[in-house]
């Protein structure tokens, strides 16, 4: 993995260029008869150009998250609160309307690009069908540009591949699909929910490579879900950390990992190994079950710093791009 | 897929031959003799042998068997006890009414299964929903020749809008022979359909929950293709895999309706033949049936590797 300089990647946002701003943004979920929230008030932006990571653990809400900003949640999830996507409240949208969002402003790369793509259509028909759909184009055109951006993402002998079913690709292969199918649409937002977890490790940095490298490409805003403080430090620009679906620690890449003000995001950064010890530090405790969240600070229970004040939930400042939920962060914010 | 095609079709063999070893054997096994039964009580021990012996009877069972064999090679299948003219004619006489029969209730069966499928599955939970699942219940639950009845009850007998019994061939006007060929094709189709319903609800849930649903509508199509084209695509493989079975169980179930409506078909004619001990029509009738299962099932793995092209690389 290559290293960037964290003074370079200094979030440089402005209103202007977002491509997407989620603002207290809360996610329901029916369980047993009842509404249990599992995201609350999560507050962030992507511009244009941009990497951010939203980083957490399984079920801190980072993949609720990224299915509210698509439009996509489970069954009967109810959302809440502002999103804006291109300039444009989009909560309030049909879901006629809203469907229209998807792969012409926001594309979407998953996890396991195996069952992502459908195994019994072929990869041809599965691009075509989107491009011809989003774009109006013929399916002649659209099997062109299909070629061009399977070129683009560096697929030798693209229109062999356009004849292929998904089970006769490798793994890096499939998800390299998987992003031309996501950018076949020109999106501003890409988000890509652990788009190399599913991958050997040396096909996880070509992978990371090439989705850097469209980002760059497109002036694309991409918002990365994952769990990996290596990919956060060395592919984002900024990060947003999660825990128990509460955002609490907001700020740029270098500075959340290098420095982190949360002790969630430092207890995160010591449970792997070789980054300020060569031993693991794992956290006390487990994470709490959804709807069993403690009151108010809802990692408190497992945090060494933990004291009365904790009782109260901390807020989060909203104004400020770096920003920390605790009572008491381990280091100034400046 | 050649290669895939020329295995399903060597399967053809021993598919048709286990039957014909069990019916070959169970007619000979069983209580009553042919010979016995064509002269009647007056005929003497002396005259019943010398028939049994026109008739190949006292050979041994394997040579009986090889020569029938050599027969169904030969494409021969031998002369009809009862009506004293080669089974090869007899046959397909009768076969015509069973297969077009079978093909009805068939199509019939996949079109409700799989309408009554997907919007069960579409309203999952709801009151629509509970009661597709509750007549696909009662639908499994209800013998055929007892839904046959009800259905002669209502449609033909108080409403009048078809023949109580009978059959017109097709040759005679497909809107006549339609008339005739509906309801026993209902009433033979209705458990399969039930069955495909609940095949198709099961299985459209299953896929609706797939990451490449999610996928096609994080792509921006619209539902109708997310449904149309994307789910019922791997939706519909296990219906296809029941609709082979139903055939099975519809080509057993014929026989019933076939008596109960009158159509001059196989299930009738072999449950005649077995009654006069007339082994070579039963024989060729079974053969028959065998054969057209065989055939279906072919026909439904082609269908199976067109739609999954897992299937034609393996």
């Amino acid at each position: 993995m290559k290293m960037t300089d964290p003074e370079t990647t200094m979030p440089a946002a402005t209103a202007s260029q977002e491509v997407m701003r989620a603002e207290g943004l809360s996610v329901a979920l029916p369980i047993d008869g009842r509404m249990v929230p599992v995201v609350t008030d999560v507050s962030f932006g992507v511009s244009r150009g941009e990497a951010v990571a939203l980083v957490g653990e399984s079920g801190c809400g980072k993949s609720m998250t990224a299915s509210a900003i698509i439009g996509l949640p489970p069954r009967g999830a109810q959302v809440t609160g502002r999103l804006i996507v291109n300039g444009r409240e989009v909560l309030g949208l049909s879901p006629r309307q809203r469907r229209k969002l998807c792969g012409n402003e926001i594309g979407f790369i998953f996890q396991e690009p195996m069952t992502a793509l459908h195994p019994t259509l072929r990869i041809g028909r599965q691009m075509t069908d989107t491009i011809c759909h989003n774009l109006g184009l013929s399916r002649r055109a659209a099997t062109e540009r299909a070629v061009e951006i399977l070129d683009t993402v560096g697929i030798p002998r693209p229109r062999a591949i356009l004849q292929g079913y998904v089970h006769q690709l490798s793994g890096g292969m499939r998800q390299r699909v998987m992003i031309a199918l996501a950018l076949s649409c020109e999106p501003s937002l890409v988000i890509a929910d652990e788009p190399t977890t599913a991958l050997d490790v040396t096909i996880q940095a070509q992978v990371l490579d090439l989705m850097e490298r469209m980002r760059k490409e497109f002036d694309l805003g991409m918002l990365f879900i994952t769990h990996d403080l290596e990919v956060v430090r060395d592919f984002c620009d900024r990060a947003v950390v999660m825990y128990s679906g509460d955002v609490v620690e907001r700020g740029s890449a270098a500075g959340v990992t290098r420095a982190p003000a949360h002790p969630y995001t430092r207890g995160l950064i010591e449970a792997v190994p070789g980054e300020t010890t060569d031993r693991l530090v794992p956290i006390p405790g487990s994470v709490p079950q959804i709807g069993a969240w403690p009151e108010g600070c809802r990692f408190a229970p497992r945090c060494a710093r933990a004291d009365a004040k904790c009782r109260t939930h901390p807020p989060l400042d909203a104004e400020n791009p770096t920003a920390v939920r605790c009572w008491h962060p381990l280091e100034e914010i400046a | 897929m050649l290669r895939y095609l020329g295995k399903r079709f060597l399967l053809i063999l021993p598919t048709i031959f286990v039957p014909l070893i069990m019916v070959f054997l169970l007619l000979r096994l069983s209580p009553g003799d042919p010979a016995g039964m064509m002269l009647g009580d007056q005929a003497t021990a002396d005259q019943i042998a010398a028939l049994r012996e026109q008739l190949g009877l006292d050979r041994p069972l394997h040579v009986q068997f090889l020569i029938w064999l050599k027969g169904i090679v030969t494409l021969d299948l031998g002369q009809s006890i009862f009506f004293r003219e080669p089974v090869m004619e007899i046959i397909p006489r009768y076969a015509g009414v069973t297969i077009l029969l079978t093909l009805v209730a068939l199509t019939l069966a996949v079109l409700i299964g799989v309408a009554m499928g997907v919007i069960s599955a579409l309203n999952r939970n709801n009151p629509i929903d509970r009661g597709v699942v509750t007549t696909a219940v009662l639908g499994i639950s209800v013998p055929e020749f007892w839904f046959a009845l009800l259905l002669i009850f209502l449609f033909s007998v108080t409403l009048r809008w078809f023949p109580v019994s009978g059959y017109t061939p097709p040759s005679a006007g497909l809107i006549a022979w339609g008339t005739t060929i509906f309801l026993p094709a209902l009433a033979l189709g209705v458990r399969q359909s039930a069955l495909m319903t609940r095949m198709m609800r099961s299985s459209m849930l299953d896929v609706l929950d797939e990451p490449y649903i999610t996928t096609a509508r994080a792509q921006g199509l619209p539902e109708r293709t997310v449904l149309g084209r994307y789910a019922m695509r791997t939706a519909s493989i296990p219906v296809v895999t029941v609709a082979g079975l139903s055939a099975g169980y519809m080509l057993g179930g014929v026989v019933a309706i076939e008596i109960i409506f009158s159509l001059p078909g196989l299930g009738r004619l072999l449950v005649e033949a077995v009654a006069r001990r007339d082994y070579p029509v039963v024989e060729g009738g079974v053969l028959t049936i065998a054969l057209v299962l065989a055939v279906l099932n072919l026909l439904i793995d082609v269908l199976y590797a067109i739609l999954d092209p897992r299937i034609r690389y393996k």
